[in-house]
């Protein structure tokens, strides 16, 4: 048993290194071979906060509408007020981790705020400014 | 085993079962007075981890006793304007929730509250608020606006676990109704 212990902790190492922010380098190499060029935390982080009018509604809302302008501090629901854990990793581990839910929640709240889907540039620059946050 | 026995064990059965299903179906307005099923009144639970996570990282994930499969098919067939927001969702996961939300919903369901909603709509409507429901209104028409829309911990009658402290389990009886601000409201 005592030599099988060593294997067994090999084993789980991998289980355990999903890090928060896990899966933004291979998201940012896929932007970039789309044709982004270098990403900007600080285009990031203007972007947030800049409001855009909402077709529908006439209302001028922004990503920090629901997920506020301190990412380390919990959001919530612009319509229905539910709690939106703190998007970053610093604070929240399990941010960044899942590609398949980042590109499901940038095609929806890229929608909802900017009224079409982002750029592959303009998701690099939220991912970068995000992680660093 | 005599032919005696096996008749027997079987009028037994048909006994059982009968009386089983009347406690069943036979549960008050209120549905909690005791009894062995009284929850009937009740929905079932949320059991589909799948529509937990994505529609309730937004919302209540409410229970898909509370409308027909109509209403179902017709919100999972629109959710890029789902109430004014974008709830857009990958083809597999859609299809897989809403088979989920469709097998389950008001009309695959005996107990009271699917089918008196069932019952108060007409064949061509399909509604898609729960909370505006004629039934939803009806059970609500007593409680002031104040201690709903007008209550900024509550806001409409969509937030249904914002009163009902027990509405994730199904369980929507006046016993487990708080009301932030004003607590338990006793009809």
């Amino acid at each position: 048993m005592k030599k099988l212990l060593p294997i067994i902790v090999l084993g789980l190492a991998p289980l355990t290194a999903i890090a928060a922010g896990s899966a933004v380098p291979d998201l940012l190499a896929q932007y970039k071979s789309q044709g982004a060029a270098d990403f900007s935390a600080e285009r990031g982080k203007a972007m947030w906060s800049e409001k855009h009018v909402q077709k529908k509604s006439g209302e001028m809302v922004s990503c920090a509408t629901c997920h506020g302008t301190d990412l380390s501090k919990p959001g919530s629901h612009a319509k229905t007020g539910k709690l939106i854990e703190a998007m970053s990793p610093s604070v929240n581990a399990e941010r960044l981790t899942d590609p398949a839910k980042i590109e499901k929640w940038f095609l929806r709240n890229c929608k909802w705020t900017l009224g079409r889907e982002c750029t592959t540039q303009e998701k690099g620059d939220f991912l970068t400014f995000i992680k660093n946050n | 085993m005599n032919n005696k026995t096996i008749f027997g064990g079987l009028l037994m059965t048909a006994f059982l079962t009968l009386s089983i299903s009347s406690i069943a179906y036979s549960d008050d307005d209120h549905g909690h007075e005791g009894g062995v099923f009284s929850r009937t009144s009740d929905v079932p639970a949320v059991t589909n981890k799948q529509y937990a996570t994505e529609c309730g990282s937004c919302h209540f994930a409410y229970q898909p006793g509370w409308l027909p499969e109509r209403s179902w098919r017709k919100i999972m067939g629109s959710l890029d304007d789902h109430f004014g927001e974008n709830a857009e969702l990958g083809d597999v996961t859609r299809e897989s929730i809403t088979n989920y939300l469709a097998g389950r919903s008001a009309d695959t369901l005996p107990n009271r509250m699917s089918r008196r909603i069932l019952s108060s709509l007409r064949a061509d409507e399909t509604p898609l608020r729960i909370s505006e429901l004629g039934f939803m209104r009806h059970e609500h028409d007593e409680i002031p606006t104040r201690l709903i829309e007008g209550n900024p911990k509550v806001g409409s009658r969509s937030s249904c676990q914002a009163c009902h402290t027990q509405a994730a389990a199904g369980i929507f009886n006046e016993h487990g109704v708080n009301i932030p601000g004003f607590g338990q409201y006793d009809d």
